[in-house]
């Protein structure tokens, strides 16, 4: 099998590596592109160690929107195509900074969605133009329904989920699929700190291997670990006057 | 995977039951984080009692730095960082040929925590502790400073931090040795035994036929039965398909009741464990003969809400382990799984390593309480009687009188500590008085 050409936006998130790193043991072709270039480096270095047959990295700060088509052509010609490519940054705010500043709330929002969206579009537009490709993005399960304890960062979630909806139906009769994946809380560097109950933290190499399958397969709405489709779907149902009165 | 509950991680025991604050350090480069008290890195949370805790402090958790750095198939040098997991460091490298040259009883630690309590094997006759086989790591003190430690470089700090049990320091990445092995499979024979002096001969006898000697000891047993058990050996196969470790099949998932663990249920599970053996050798993947529990998530929950304590100590020989198992069974609370080993004389790298020549000798009890920790008290007792030691990976209550009989080295360590770190284990051994405290 020839190798995979996989391209990973936000390459330094931990749920990013942890994709990159079952990518990397099939001996995939990996574009790497985060802000951070010492922690690119060293997150690259292990990609290699682990298999990964090819390896291009590029520092740039993906909030500098009109960097993304330039960006995406530099990737697509040094992997030789594009097979799949995964949005995978983002950032979760303490609820009460955000809310007392709304400068904070912007900042997620801008990064969240605003440019994640406009990213989506730059990558699924080359991959209409090829014919083929897989475009995955993370989203939440916060942007399923937006609650009391996390709405801020829920909905840029929520946004993101809806654009990548539309741009899935669109790019569905251009050969592209989009695949949108709602974790749960992992346990990962992001959610350190914030009050969550530990039991309620998933595995971050289950949930990679859970997205990598998904990419693979190409389902359109994954939840991460699968229990949350369940959960968040008894959630949306819950009449607005019950759920106002819960604590969830 | 890293064991805990609301209050934040736990160690593998579950005793002492404190609340627990943590800060993640998610990449090497980054600085140590700013925090009040003095901190302590914590990996996967397997240490069974508190030498994985700071109550009232935060723990650093290190699981984040879990990434491979260089790893040359050619001559079995791996660089990784030191949250990556001895299991994850043998994926990579057995397809090439390559092991740790020592693991523990659980592929489900860190190797900075592989170090910091110097850990042993099944294999300590041919390869020592698990220090012996670090060509350097680079180590962030309190001040800022970074320091590439090894057996050639800052010699007195790396034998400080080799079973420094994580207080000089974190521990960024570690260069290691692996070792050669033929493939994914082990030979293994079982040979039950009826006594310690029989255990002797197929120790003195076995280490010198076979790669892995260990033992499993009926805890139960009295009189003229005590010191039965069965003896494992095992030497690496040649060939056999390559295997992938397993992912646990099974998981506990919720605390069992005191009652499993009762003295009429672990008298049946001994008394089924002793006629498992088959004659002859089998052949069984590495992962289950080194790693048995793995196949089992959280087993720890097994023994309970109020926990698990082990007790781990080295002793000269057949008498002391005697009068420990004697003590253990005629307390009434034998232990669930019994298992020892002799140690050779391979010297141990660290100044506070765990392994000395002699028999070690490991028990498990279901928390109880009061008569728990006086029976503890009583092993302890004969132990420092023997002239040998507790392991403090295991340990979350042994004495400051105890742990300074048992290694005498503990000034010069104490002069390596650094100031930003500690331990609940530390501040009790540190400590110049000491009382039993209730659970």
């Amino acid at each position: 099998m020839t190798p995979r050409r996989v391209l990973i936006l936000g390459a330094t998130s931990a749920i990013a590596q942890a994709v990159a790193r079952v990518y990397a043991r099939e001996g995939a072709r990996l574009g790497l592109v985060a802000r951070n270039g010492r922690y690119l480096d060293v997150v690259a270095s292990d990609l290699r160690v682990r298999g990964a047959s090819a390896l291009w990295t590029e520092v740039a700060d993906l909030l500098d929107v009109e960097r993304h088509a330039a960006l995406v052509d530099k990737a697509q010609q040094a992997l030789g195509g594009l097979d799949v490519a995964l949005v995978a940054y983002g950032v979760l705010p303490v609820q009460a900074e955000a809310l007392a500043d709304a400068r904070t709330a912007g900042l997620c929002w801008q990064t969240n969605f605003v440019s994640t969206a406009a990213l989506l579009e730059a990558v699924g537009r080359r991959m209409e133009d090829a014919g083929q490709g897989t475009l995955g993005v993370l989203s939440s399960v916060a942007g399923d329904r937006g609650r009391a304890e996390n709405y801020v960062y829920g909905a840029s979630k929520a946004a993101l989920s809806a654009y990548a909806s539309g741009l899935g139906q669109k790019l569905a009769r251009k050969g592209v699929r989009v695949v949108t994946v709602k974790p749960g809380p992992v346990a990962t560097p992001m959610t350190v700190g914030h009050t969550l109950h530990p039991g309620l933290l998933a595995d971050v190499d289950d949930v990679g291997r859970r997205i990598h399958r998904a990419l693979e397969r190409g389902w359109r709405v994954v939840y991460a670990p699968a229990y949350w489709r369940l959960v968040m779907g008894i959630l949306k149902l819950l009449p607005t006057a019950l759920f106002e009165r819960m604590r969830v | 995977m890293a064991s805990g509950d609301a209050s934040g991680p736990a160690s593998w025991g579950r005793y002492p039951h404190v609340v627990q604050r943590a800060v993640a350090m998610a990449w090497a480069s980054d600085p140590l984080p700013v925090t009040g008290e003095p901190l302590l890195p914590y990996g996967m949370g397997r240490s069974y009692g508190d030498v994985c805790l700071n109550p009232d402090g935060p723990v650093l958790l290190t699981r984040g730095l879990r990434r491979f750095l260089a790893f040359d198939a050619e001559s079995g040098v791996v660089r990784c960082e030191a949250g990556c997991t001895l299991g994850e460091v043998a994926e990579l490298a057995l397809p090439r040929g390559w092991f740790p040259a020592v693991v523990a009883g659980t592929r489900f630690i860190t190797v900075g925590g592989a170090v910091a309590n110097d850990v042993h094997g099944k294999n300590h006759h041919r390869a020592g502790t698990f220090g012996r086989h670090v060509r350097a790591l680079e180590l962030v003190r309190g001040d800022g400073s970074r320091l590439v430690c090894g057996p050639s470089a800052n010699t007195e700090l790396f034998g400080a931090t080799v079973g420094g049990l994580g207080l000089t320091g974190l521990i960024t990445w570690v260069e290691l040795q692996l070792a050669r092995v033929p493939g994914a499979w082990v030979e293994v024979e079982a040979v039950p035994f009826a006594t310690l002096e029989r255990f002797a001969e197929l120790a003195a006898e076995s280490d010198q036929t076979h790669a892995f000697t260990v033992a499993w000891v009926d805890g139960l047993a009295r009189g003229s039965a005590l010191g039965r058990g069965v003896f494992f050996r095992g030497n690496h196969a040649e060939g056999g398909e390559p295997l992938p470790a397993p992912r646990a099949r099974w998981t506990v998932p919720f605390d069992a009741p005191d009652a499993l663990l009762s003295a009429p249920l672990l008298r049946a599970f001994n008394a089924l464990y002793r006629r498992w053996p088959r004659p002859g050798g089998r052949r069984v993947s590495i992962w289950k003969f080194l790693h048995p529990l793995d196949a089992v998530g959280a087993w720890n929950r097994l023994y309970g809400a109020r926990g698990l304590l082990q007790h781990q100590s080295v002793v000269p020989g057949a008498e002391g382990v005697r009068e420990l198992l004697a003590a253990s069974a005629d307390s009434g609370q034998g232990s669930f799984l019994t298992v020892l080993k002799t140690f050779s004389d391979i010297p141990s790298p660290g100044l506070l390593s765990f392994p000395r020549p002699g028999w070690t000798l490991a028990l498990d009890f279901p928390g109880r309480g009061q008569p728990t920790l006086r029976l503890l008290e009583r092993l302890d007792a004969v132990v420092r009687a023997q002239g040998g030691r507790v392991y403090p990976a295991k340990d979350a209550r042994m004495s400051a009188d105890t742990f300074r009989a048992g290694y005498p080295a503990w000034k010069a360590f104490a002069a390596h500590v650094d100031t930003r770190f500690s331990s609940g284990f530390w501040r009790r051994v540190r400590a110049e008085t000491c009382s039993l405290k209730a659970p």
